[in-house]
């Protein structure tokens, strides 16, 4: 089985994974960070994404030996300590979230839209971009919003 | 209502979302126990047929396999099956024919996904491999999975319904209904199908079974919105542990949708397998199998009718519907399509004669159970279509039509059981009409015309029943349980409160509602609060959350225990400051003595509770209560959709959507409107885009994924600025709160609304859900709606 190493979340980790295993399995099962998520089995709904090397990247559909030697941020690793990130802020401030169960992969999906198309990206990129993440419970409507305050704070 | 910023009233930002947001949620899949197995289901490839031989010797010598389980083994063990919790009786008097259900498959499967063993094994990939190497041996049995078609199939999907009928169900007066027919000056006929749905919580279903040697007890994880009957269920029916030795879990759960309410074979087998195995049992569904497995929603084929006399006035509306329960009764199956459904056939008018009959049929899918609105949505979809179409046929505006027919007298008895206690039709009318600017519509489809997109607008004046639901009224129709709630309030002798509910959240934000009703009750902030469900060991017994109930049910329970508290405290504060109880008052976290500076804060009160050294009361401050209502809640509403349809590609785009709802007194504004939101999100979805598919063919499941079920994504929701909602409020005179239910509201209105804006756009009668660009191009083009708008 081949050896790996990635820096998760800013801390250097080694494993051994099987050739199949997948990126979200490496995170969840052999590292115990839960806070990314299985929705779906197709890379449709974006419960899982987390950012390989500063990009948004859907972690079920990754092999974990193929992130051999990157940096990997989950939703974990956005706060500093007990300060949140303003994405984070956001989605709470605007009620962006009803069970959280679609929340992480939306907030560092959000992340990344606001980062490829600055502070002022419109609604209409938002939910163009958001098209990869599905949320059943809000509407998208709270979530459109707090990507909006979220990216003016960022 | 309080003017406090975490009181009643307020738009508190929730409590929970901090772990959710930090990624320190824990779902069902998040846990792992020491030791723990995999389960993997195999399930029947085949819409029906007889199982001719199960060979497992092969796969049982695969890696890491721990056990591998059939139909026989349940049958061995004597495994009580899955059931019915809800009796319908047939117009002739006769029970419906429920069909044996086991957890797993015994001589024939019934639906393509049907559990036909469990493999168990050190791993996931371990148990799926090994899956693939039991030879099952089957022989295709004539199948059905179309309703309409089910009564006159060769499948025999159960032998004790021949005719694949498992009741044919009436209410209303049939007689009254056909004289209104007979006498009517307007008679609008429709035949709606109101299309088949898969819920798709994103948190797909999980189960964690362990079986303890040591205490001879099961612990049951699970995706649940009801443990507490999971548990009931699974020891008085399925005989497997008696409920003290069964403890059931239901951790943050992500997303119900009523899909979570029911129980399932995979979390029945994951805690009997437990104690076969020596091991915790997990299991995790892909989502194909939350595709093929989870109940389904609506799925209901009927004739509509509507009598209009000469003034205008409605006389009479009829229904006949078949509707599919699948392949099995699921656990409140029975009563969606009858009682859920037809009493709320008179909507929110004033209509003397309903009658409905309704044909619940097998078929070859998965079982088919509520989903958000049960029932409610597929009323309203028949009333509103009507309505709008009877309104278009008369040439009458369809907003003054509805306004003509209201119900404006409460109590207002309806000729289908139920009475509606309070409500202002005419006044959500008049603020959505207001709020979407209706008079200058016409402005907005000659500038939407300009862009060659055609414009249309569509009403839904909704009503549903929830808070569900007084017991002896359900008990009479026939529901197996009570269905009140339970809260418990437990004061720490510092003051600060925990709160244990039988409802249950998995998205509803009650860790900060219900703190907000204990803040606005006690004055405790609500911080100083915390709210604990979901866990039978923990929390007494109670009900669960669906139907819309966990406000006007659960928080009235919560009321009524707070009430009990605030009532011995005041005896523990009249002891400590040598006062007549009488003579206390209570207000904003402080007991004062009437007449006197005397006064002591709550937390003073709670701590000499316990600490108890003034002697003459009885120590602690705990205070439980059970709720029953009185009545179902009436939450109704109007919504106003716009479209604009691509006449070139038959594109549908909510150009703009107006709701205004009258739920009573609101909590928490901003959760209200976030469930509206969801809820109408669901609705466009049904309206536009999702539609469960299986091949008549083949049985086959056709739309098993994310590529083939069309999702609602944020780009298929109107723009921030063009989704508008309002309130309205005629407080509920039976909760102290005058609260109604806000769950599942947006879901039952909004699909008529957006179907009558695209038939009006394009000018057609009817469209089928959901209109998908190929629906509504080939409506144009049958209408030549295409050709008037070049």
């Amino acid at each position: 089985m081949p050896s790996i190493t990635i820096k998760l979340n800013g801390k250097a980790v080694s494993g051994e994974v099987e050739g199949r295993t997948l990126l979200v399995e490496f995170i969840r099962d052999h590292r115990g960070l839960t806070g990314t998520h299985v929705g779906c089995d197709t890379s449709q709904c974006g419960a899982c994404v987390v950012h390989v090397n500063g990009k948004a990247v859907k972690s079920c559909t990754t092999l974990a030996a193929a992130c051999d030697g990157a940096e990997v941020t989950t939703v974990e690793g956005l706060a500093k300590g007990t300060e949140l990130h303003p994405m984070q802020a956001a989605f709470k401030e605007h009620h962006g979230l009803q069970c959280g169960f679609c929340t992480p992969g939306m907030i560092m999906a959000a992340i990344d839209i606001v980062k490829r198309n600055g502070k002022n990206v419109s609604e209409e990129v938002i939910r163009r971009e958001l098209s990869g993440n599905i949320c059943r419970c809000t509407g998208y409507h709270n979530i459109v919003k707090a990507v909006q305050a979220g990216a003016q704070n960022m | 209502m309080s003017q406090s910023a975490t009181g009643v009233g307020a738009s508190v930002r929730r409590k929970e979302d901090l772990r959710f947001i930090t990624g320190k949620g824990q779902y069902t899949d998040d846990i792992n126990l020491k030791d723990q197995a995999y389960a993997y289901f195999l399930r029947s490839p085949h819409a029906h047929a007889k199982i001719k031989s199960i060979n497992t010797a092969k796969a049982a010598k695969m890696p890491g396999v721990a056990g591998i389980f059939t139909g026989q083994d349940i049958a061995d063990s004597k495994l009580g099956g899955l059931i019915c919790g809800w009796m319908i009786h047939s117009k002739d008097g006769s029970a419906m024919k429920a069909g044996p259900h086991p957890v797993l498959a015994q001589g024939k499967v019934r639906y393509v996904g049907d559990h036909v063993a469990v493999i168990i094994a050190d791993t996931k990939e371990q148990a799926k491999a090994a899956a693939a190497a039991v030879q099952v041996s089957y022989e295709d049995l004539p199948h059905v999975v179309d309703a309409s078609k089910a009564m006159k199939s060769k499948a025999q999907i159960h032998d004790v319904a021949p005719d694949n009928r498992v009741f044919n169900w009436g209410l209303g007066n049939e007689e009254s209904t056909a004289a209104a027919f007979k006498n009517a000056a307007h008679v609008t006929t429709l035949n709606i199908v109101n299309n088949r749905l898969i819920p798709n919580a994103m948190e797909p279903r999980a189960a964690i079974g362990a079986y303890d040697s040591g205490t001879e007890g099961y612990t049951l994880y699970t995706t649940s919105q009801n443990p507490h009957v999971a548990r009931l269920v699974i020891s008085a029916f399925h005989g497997l542990a008696p409920e003290h030795k069964l403890r059931v879990i239901a951790p943050d759960v992500g997303g119900g949708f009523g899909s979570k309410i029911f129980i399932y074979a995979e979390e029945v087998v994951c805690v009997w397998a437990s104690k076969h195995v020596g091991r915790p049992v997990k299991w995790t569904a892909e989502r194909t199998e939350s595709f093929l497995s989870d109940a389904h929603g609506r799925d209901h084929h009927t004739k509509a009718e509507l009598a209009v006399d000469a003034n205008g006035k409605i006389t009479g509306l009829r229904v006949h519907t078949i509707a599919s329960m699948g392949a099995y009764l699921s656990t409140f199956a029975s009563c969606v399509p009858t009682y859920l459904y037809a009493t709320l056939l008179s909507g929110q008018y004033n209509i003397p004669n309903v009658y409905a009959e309704v044909d619940a049929v097998y078929t070859n899918t998965s079982p088919v159970d509520a989903y958000r609105g049960a029932g409610r949505p597929e009323a309203t979809y028949v009333v509103e279509r009507l309505v709008e179409t009877a309104a278009r046929e008369l040439k009458l505006d369809p907003a003054e039509f509805r306004r003509k027919n209201f119900v404006t007298q409460f109590p207002h008895q309806t000729p289908v059981i139920m009475t509606y206690d309070a409500g202002d039709y005419g006044a959500a009318l008049d603020k959505a009409l207001q709020i979407n600017d209706y008079k200058n519509f016409a402005a907005r489809k000659a500038e939407s015309a300009k862009h060659g997109k055609l414009r249309g607008i569509g009403f839904s004046a909704y009503i549903e029943a929830c808070g569900i639901a007084p017991s002896a009224a359900v008990g009479s129709l026939g529901a197996g349980v009570g269905l009140w709630e339970s809260a418990e309030v437990r004061v720490n002798p510092v003051g600060s409160v925990e709160i244990l509910t039988g409802s249950h959240s998995h998205g509803q934000g009650h860790e900060t509602t219900f703190a907000q009703l204990v803040s606005e009750k006690l004055g405790v902030d609500i911080n100083n609060v915390s709210i604990v469900h979901g866990d039978t060991d923990k929390v007494q017994f109670g009900m669960g959350t669906y139907g819309s109930r966990s406000g006007a049910v659960g928080m009235h329970a919560l009321s009524k225990a707070l009430d009990r508290v605030e009532a011995k405290a005041k005896k523990v504060a009249a002891h400590c400051m040598e006062a007549s109880e009488n003579d206390i008052e209570f207000k904003n976290g402080t007991f004062t003595v009437k007449g006197t500076d005397k006064k002591m804060a709550f937390g003073e009160v709670a701590l000499q509770a316990y600490i108890a050294h003034k002697p003459g009361f009885e120590p602690g401050l705990k205070e439980s209560a059970f709720h029953d209502p009185a009545n179902f809640v009436f939450p109704a509403g109007v919504h106003i959709c716009e479209v604009e349809v691509d006449p070139e590609t038959g594109h549908t785009e909510v150009a703009a959507y107006t709701c205004v709802d009258d739920f009573g007194n609101l909590i928490n504004p901003m959760i209200v409107e976030g469930q509206v939101q969801g809820g109408i999100a669901q609705g466009i979805g049904q309206a536009l885009l999702e539609g469960c598919s299986y091949d008549d063919d083949s049985g086959q499941l056709l739309t098993g994924s994310y590529m083939d079920y069309a999702m609602p994504r944020a780009r298929n929701m109107p723009a921030v600025e063009n989704f508008k909602l309002g309130f309205t409020c005629t407080p509920c005179p039976t909760n102290p709160m005058g609260m109604k239910g806000c769950g599942e509201a947006g879901a039952i209105g909004s699909p008529p609304a957006v179907i009558n804006a695209i038939t009006n756009a394009i000018g057609v009668r009817e469209i089928a859900m959901p209109a998908t660009p190929l629906t509504v191009w080939q409506a144009m083009q049958a209408s030549g709606a295409k050709k008037a708008a070049e």
